[in-house]
């Protein structure tokens, strides 16, 4: 029996900085530095184990106002989104979103109250138990409403949550289960309703138990008087749970398949830790290929919340609010069950939309280009690999590759050459460092980790 | 099958929501809000155009210039996508069928509602579908009320997916009319296969060639805060030129890397349609439907109007309105979003008939599955085969396959197919795009093809 591969490797500002992206929301200025010093392990404690949840510095406010995500439309994800720029807790903040996207539900069809509700739980058990999650959505309003378990009864027992309950949240499309199963769990999973009130939503959720089928159910060959208790831990306890869990989560943080060996090694830990999450969490965190395998896109949340972070700027426009469904991640709006494709987050359209993010971090922020009000060495003063590293150090120095590197200089000369005419000379120097600045947080390094 | 579910997650819908905040001068204006930026930003676009269209800068300027040779003789195909499996038992109804009142005491519609089905007595269209009814009476409309395949997966995102890839195979990456441009499609005309969404349909998904998203056609633009001029030319150029540089990385960067190096050709070509302070630069010469809280009409709209100017679509994919994933509150999704998109539709077909347009475009509407044959309360599970549709003026404007009643169904529950997926695609490469399906399509060896184009 093996244990999960750890990484062995050198651990310096690069990894830490890798690490920051993958398992939160990047680094402040000079954070991934001083993370590097802790080492893997100890970096990796800190995340699994932050020493304080609370936000740093003061609430998010748009146009002077406290955000109110229950009652503005929008304020909802300028709400998340200022935790996660602020958060002290960064791998508790993101596994809120990881559950988000796993037990993806949407206010399309839920009130923004229970969205917010549900969105608690996720981050109560961010590192918790994965039994504990699973029964606590089973019975989640919001979830109860998004996969019509309110209206599921022993007369007319509704599939909805039973089927994604097996193929998204627990076991896998097709794996180890049937038609039957989904038919039987739904009847295990009726007993619960709501009232509507005008004005107010769904209201009153409560387990009924003459809605309740109280028969016995025959589930993945085994027969009882099952309730929606039982179904989830049916469901977790059976044995393709495991594997389906722990690539799922792996897929999160790394985007190659774990191997088969890394795949059973993380299966035993799960069970071991009698489905423990912060194990799983902390083993993938540790892994060689989180560290020497291939980059991987940053969720377009992530990447605004980064840039917001680097630039040292909270939230405080509510811009935000359809900027992010631009970018391809309205929070709070998955665009289904199965929550957003990782796997395809740029095409044409979304980074035209993570540009006009990166662009909406830069307000208040770029240089005015009149030069009687920006002081600024002109053209012909500031080389181009000066202009350069000084939109670099606006970004706190992220790590860009040599091709980006060779680009930007590339831009810069011909930016500089374009000022022939002398009273060009000291706008465009301005112009040119804005643009660096757009140039470097839309490249690819800075879209991937 | 790690990653296994969430391969299968799929495009947002952009949602243009109810109560936005303000606009701030200069700020680009929410996908489909209707809202505009002004000023600094004509301003800006202007000149980086100017510039373009000198052809100063090396490598914008071929594809600006490129006058694109048309494929497959101009034809375009549109596939209109509604998402979470259409109820086919709603949207043609035995009306007068007694197993169906007794499967849905709630739901079915009353006797003698909506325009009878001319090819089957027994069916009758549901009202929101009546535009379409008659288009179908013109002969430009191909009803599949049974389409599916053997097996059926009800789960969402395989069924979905397999309908993506056109295939059963759960593994396949590669969208099929993404394949299908791989095999004619250009290296440097990313219009080729457009998705009118926030996010790149997966059909379209393509291993060679390039495609595009494009949400808003009229608003498709760029801007850096405080940049102008000269650099802000010089810059979005070098947005393509780091793109460029990266595009034979690994997958994550490659694929940030060529949206990129798209996205300024993109943006030059759109230009002729980009918006004036809020005014679209077309005009549509019939009327579309209008909706507070969906912008389909306007896509279809932009899409007649790009089709109009010449732009060198032929793949495109659109998203409709509506959530028909009805295990709950069905009457009300058929009543409302499939009524905007059955209207928005039948103006789209009268927009290319009026612009000379109609004998180029043919539009095919999927779902990934049917519903259950028998209603829960108020609404219906998932099902197996559910309802496909080919509309346009070339269209062969019969059924095809049969409907299969309500008497013997599947042992799910379920409607029985009566037409093959694979062979509708197969159906369309070879009768309306001029292509072989074998080497497109996996099993396009096993499956017949229905005759859908005239």
């Amino acid at each position: 029996m093996r244990s999960v591969p750890e990484y062995r490797g050198r651990f310096r500002r690069e990894q830490a900085e890798r690490l920051l992206w993958r398992a939160g929301f990047g680094p402040r200025p000079g954070q991934a530095k001083d993370l590097a010093r802790k080492g893997l392990d100890g970096a990796v404690r800190s995340l699994t184990h932050p020493a304080s949840r609370s936000l740093r510095g003061r609430p998010a406010q748009v146009g002077g106002r406290p955000l109110a995500p229950r009652d503005v439309w929008g304020h909802d994800s300028l709400w998340w989104l200022d935790r996660m720029v602020r958060t002290r807790a960064p791998l508790v903040e993101r596994m809120t979103l990881v559950w988000h996207d796993w037990f993806a539900t949407s206010k399309a069809a839920v009130d923004t109250r229970w969205m917010l509700h549900q969105n608690a739980l996720f981050r109560r058990h961010a590192l918790g138990n994965f039994r504990g999650l699973l029964r606590a959505v089973t019975r989640d309003p919001a979830m109860l409403v998004w996969l019509n378990g309110v209206e599921s009864t022993r007369e007319l027992p509704n599939e909805n949550y039973a089927r994604e309950l097996q193929e998204l949240f627990t076991l896998g499309a097709g794996r180890g289960y049937t038609e039957r199963d989904v038919r039987e769990l739904a009847r295990a999973l009726t007993g619960w309703r709501a009232d509507w009130q005008e004005g107010a939503g769904m209201v009153g959720f409560r387990y009924d138990k003459t809605w309740h089928d109280p028969g016995v159910k025959r589930v993945f060959g085994k027969r009882g008087r099952f309730d929606w208790r039982d179904a989830a831990d049916l469901a977790l306890e059976h044995e393709q749970h495991p594997g389906f869990f722990v690539a799922k989560l792996w897929g999160y943080f790394i985007p190659e398949p774990p191997s088969r060996r890394t795949r059973a090694a993380l299966e035993r830990l799960y069970v071991r830790e009698r489905h423990d999450i912060r194990p799983v969490v902390a083993a993938i965190l540790r892994h060689p290929a989180l560290y020497t395998g291939p980059r991987m896109v940053k969720p377009p949340a992530v990447y605004v919340a980064g840039l917001l972070r680097a630039a040292g700027r909270g939230v405080d426009s509510d811009a935000w609010a359809w900027m992010l469904p631009m970018a391809g991640q309205a929070l709070f709006e998955p665009p289904n069950v199965a929550g957003w494709n990782d796997e395809r987050w740029v095409d044409t359209g979304t980074w035209r939309g993570r540009w006009m993010a990166a662009n909406h971090v830069l307000e208040g922020r770029s240089l005015n280009p009149d030069p009687a009000v920006t002081k600024y060495p002109s053209t012909r003063k500031e080389r181009p690999a000066e202009a350069v590293a000084r939109a670099h150090r606006f970004w706190g120095k992220p790590t860009l590759s040599t091709a980006t590197r060779r680009e930007l200089i590339g831009f810069a000369q011909r930016a500089g050459a374009a000022a022939t005419e002398e009273w060009q000379q000291e706008g465009y120097a301005i112009l040119r460092q804005n643009a660096l600045r757009m140039l470097i947080a839309t490249s690819p390094d800075l879209h991937t980790s | 099958m790690a990653h296994h579910c969430r391969d299968f997650a799929h495009a947002a819908r952009a949602r243009a929501g109810q109560g936005l905040p303000a606009i701030e001068p200069g700020m680009p204006a929410p996908a489909g809000s209707g809202l505009s930026r002004r000023g600094f930003l004509l301003r800006s676009a202007g000149l980086a155009l100017a510039v373009y269209g000198g052809g100063r800068l090396a490598p914008l300027q071929a594809e600006a210039a490129l006058a694109q040779a048309p494929l497959a003789g101009g034809r375009v195909l549109v596939q209109v996508f509604l998402a979470g499996g259409l109820d086919s038992v709603s949207f043609l109804a035995p009306t007068e069928d007694a197993t169906y009142r007794r499967l849905r005491p709630r739901l079915a519609l009353p006797p003698g509602t909506g325009t009878p089905f001319r090819e089957d007595g027994r069916l009758r269209w549901h009202p929101s579908a009546a535009a379409l009814a008659g288009l179908h009476a013109e002969g430009k409309v191909s009803v599949l009320p049974a389409v599916g395949y053997e097996h059926p997966d009800q789960s969402h995102f395989v069924s979905r997916h397999f309908h993506e890839v056109g295939a059963l195979d759960p593994r396949l990456a590669t969208g099929w009319m993404g394949r299908y441009l791989d095999r004619v499609g250009t290296m440097d005309n990313p219009l080729q296969g457009l998705a009118l969404d926030g996010t790149l349909a997966p059909a379209l998904a393509a291993g060679r060639v390039p495609v595009a998203a494009v949400a808003e056609p009229g608003n498709y633009d760029f801007w850096a805060r405080d940049v102008w001029g000269d650099v802000e030319a010089l810059m979005l150029d070098a947005t393509a030129r780091i793109g460029a540089a990266h595009a034979g990385g690994g997958p994550a960067t490659a694929q940030v890397a060529r949206a990129a190096m798209h996205t300024a050709g993109l943006r030059t070509r759109l230009a002729p349609l980009r918006e004036r302070d809020g005014v679209p630069a077309f005009t549509s010469p019939v009327a579309y439907p209008a909706d507070p809280d969906s912008d389909f009409p306007q896509r279809l709209a932009a899409l007649a109007a790009m089709l109009g100017s010449g732009l060198p679509l032929h793949c495109v994919a659109i998203t409709a309105p509506g959530d028909y994933d009805t295990h709950a509150n069905q009457t009300a999704v058929l009543n409302g979003p499939l009524k905007l998109t059955c209207d928005a539709l039948a103006a789209f077909q009268r927009d290319l008939e009026v612009r000379g347009l109609a004998d180029r475009v043919l539009v095919h509407v999927w779902s990934e599955f049917g519903r259950r044959a028998a209603e829960n309360a108020e609404g219906t599970d998932h099902g197996a085969a559910g309802l496909g549709l080919v509309i346009g003026s070339r269209a062969a404007g019969r059924m095809v396959g049969e409907f299969p009643g309500l008497d013997v169904l599947d042992q799910d529950g379920n409607l029985r197919a009566t037409s093959d997926f694979r062979g509708v695609y197969a159906a369309l490469l070879e009768q309306w795009l001029g292509t072989d399906a074998n080497g497109l399509i996996p099993d396009a060896a096993a499956v017949a093809r229905p005759q859908l184009v005239r």
